[in-house]
């Protein structure tokens, strides 16, 4: 009994309180982008968004919340009932699922995995699994294609994003984040890989389904895409499941570009006078601070480009990133092995 | 342990169940989404040998790329079930007949192999320790060292596969108006506008 308590029982229950100490604090960011997302795309269009729910409007998530939870579940007929409610939740769940192998500080993560980088390729490729069975299910002319759309769209980015990813990884020499991360410090990949860093961020909009790339759910063409047929706690886990995805993405993007919990006294020599305030911000800090800029970044991004057409989308994807990412592999594996700097 | 050896058998259990599932579900749609998860049981097994690269590949190309090519057409096909099950019994002995054929072929292959003599030195090539490799650098160092000929060789039946695809549907239709970035970003104001001024009454010729 004792074995089993120690040897199973209390592990068992530190990793779910370190789950738990991770997911909760993500599913609190969630719930206020969507009110900075309201806030800053006001700003930006000189309004003022939602600011009487509580000071600031800080309490318009929960009351948003309250709404949804209230309003009727709607299922349409002639529908497959387990996929239409399995969609939602695969869409939130494979958001939260990316976290088990992100570092969020030295030796602070759930899962050190040897192939983290893989792994968070995989279960960012699944994506398009709560959008696909989400627009068969509910049997709707508009939910269907929005469905068709974002297949194509993210099998298409998904390309250039892997190319990305292997060129970055070439240049840190290992799959493990932490290693990553480390591999990064004094010279963020940001830099050295700039041209890869933007096409990297667009097609994270593609596979995000964010504005200018929100196709799946072209509200002029589409009604809602495949949300259409949607209502109640439902929609609000896929409306909650991007905002999840837009947060995981800003992780990835952070890790692989932005040195993940490095400050960043050590890249800019300038800054070595603040080095003493750095370094006493923890890491988990600079990694926040590096998500929420990404994340700014995303919402500024809708507020300022208009959609793009659906054919301009796919020359995109084909015709520009996948030959420009190829290329920027081969070079970066060419000049590693001519300055003999690849890792062995 | 007993936790490893209870993960397998529910990967092994899930995997065998689902497996069953994608054959009998009557709805095509129904029976590639049991196939994704028979594919993340796969993985989760290799997981369990320590084979992490695999399993890892193995969600990315399978379940990535593969089944949503699978379910992107398959949605797009409107079957009738009942009108499949009519030929059912009509076909089955030429089913039968293909699948005795190629079981008795097999049997024959089987019965009669033996292993080159190379196959036996490739074999016993030395491999990389385990516990020295992660398993990323011993695959790596193993497919572009001993197996690199074979290796290229897989890669050019694929590029033979795409090219193939890409021949196959690629038609050019006449009429079609395509955007042409290049020719609009070339366009001169001089080139495309001109200012008349028009009098009265006369307009422009």
């Amino acid at each position: 009994m004792a074995e089993f308590v120690d040897g199973y029982l209390l592990p068992g229950l530190w990793i779910v309180a370190k789950i738990l100490m991770l997911a909760v604090p993500l599913l609190i960011l969630m719930a206020f982008l969507t009110l900075a997302e309201r806030r800053i795309i006001g700003a930006m269009q000189m309004r003022k968004g939602p600011n009487v729910v509580g000071p600031f409007g800080l309490l318009q998530p929960f009351a948003d919340a309250v709404k949804l939870l209230f309003k009727e579940t709607v299922v349409p007929t002639g529908s497959s009932p387990v996929v239409f409610f399995l969609a939602p939740m695969i869409t939130f769940t494979l958001a939260l699922l990316a976290w088990a192998v992100i570092p969020l500080d030295v030796g602070m993560v759930l899962s050190n995995v040897n192939v983290g980088i893989l792994y968070l390729f995989a279960i960012s490729s699944l994506g398009v699994y709560g959008i696909v069975m989400a627009g068969w299910a509910s049997n709707s002319r508009y939910a269907f294609l929005g469905a068709m759309r974002s297949a194509a769209q993210m099998v298409s980015y998904e390309v250039s994003i892997g190319f990305v990813m292997i060129s970055v990884l070439l240049t840190a020499g290992t799959l493990n984040l932490s290693e990553l991360v480390e591999a990064q410090r004094g010279m963020w990949f940001f830099l050295p890989h700039f041209p890869m860093f933007i096409v990297f961020f667009i097609s994270v909009l593609a596979e995000t389904n964010r504005h200018p790339f929100d196709l799946p759910e072209a509200e002029s063409e589409l009604v809602a895409g495949f949300m259409t047929e949607y209502s109640s706690m439902a929609f609000a886990l896929f409306f909650l499941g991007e905002y999840m995805n837009m947060i995981m993405m800003s992780g990835i993007v952070s890790i692989l570009f932005l040195g993940g919990w490095l400050a960043p006294h050590e890249m800019l020599p300038g800054l070595s006078v603040l080095a003493p305030i750095f370094t006493w911000i923890p890491g988990v800090l600079w990694f926040f601070f590096k998500i929420c800029f990404c994340l700014f970044v995303f919402i500024w991004v809708r507020a300022t480009f208009p959609r793009y057409r659906y054919d301009q989308l796919m020359r995109l994807g084909w015709k520009v990133f996948l030959p420009l990412s190829l290329i920027w592999l081969v070079l970066t594996a060419g000049f590693l092995v001519y300055t003999g700097k690849l890792a062995q | 342990m007993i936790i490893a050896t209870l993960a397998f058998y529910l990967f092994a259990i899930v995997a065998v169940i689902s497996a069953l599932n994608v054959i009998f579900q009557r709805n095509p749609v129904h029976s590639v989404l049991w196939l994704i998860l028979t594919f993340f049981n796969a993985a989760g097994l290799f997981v369990l040998l320590g084979a992490e690269f695999v399993a890892m590949i193995l969600v990315v190309v399978y379940v990535g790329a593969v089944a949503v090519l699978f379910l992107f057409v398959v949605m797009m096909l409107d079957i009738n079930i009942t009108v499949i099950r009519e030929g059912f019994l009509k076909y089955l002995w030429v089913g039968a007949t293909i699948g005795v054929i190629l079981l008795a072929e097999l049997a024959v292959v089987f019965g009669g192999w033996v292993m080159s003599p190379d196959a036996q030195k490739l074999r016993t090539a030395p491999a990389p320790a385990p516990d020295a490799l992660s398993n990323t650098e011993a695959l790596g160092s193993l497919l572009y060292t001993n197996y690199a000929y074979l290796f290229q060789a897989a890669g050019l039946v694929l590029l033979v596969a795409m090219v193939g695809a890409i021949v196959l549907t690629l038609r050019r239709r006449p009429g079609v108006r395509k955007q042409n970035i290049h020719d609009q970003v070339n366009r001169r104001v001089q080139d495309t506008l001109e200012i008349v001024k028009v009098e009265t009454g006369k307009g422009v010729s």
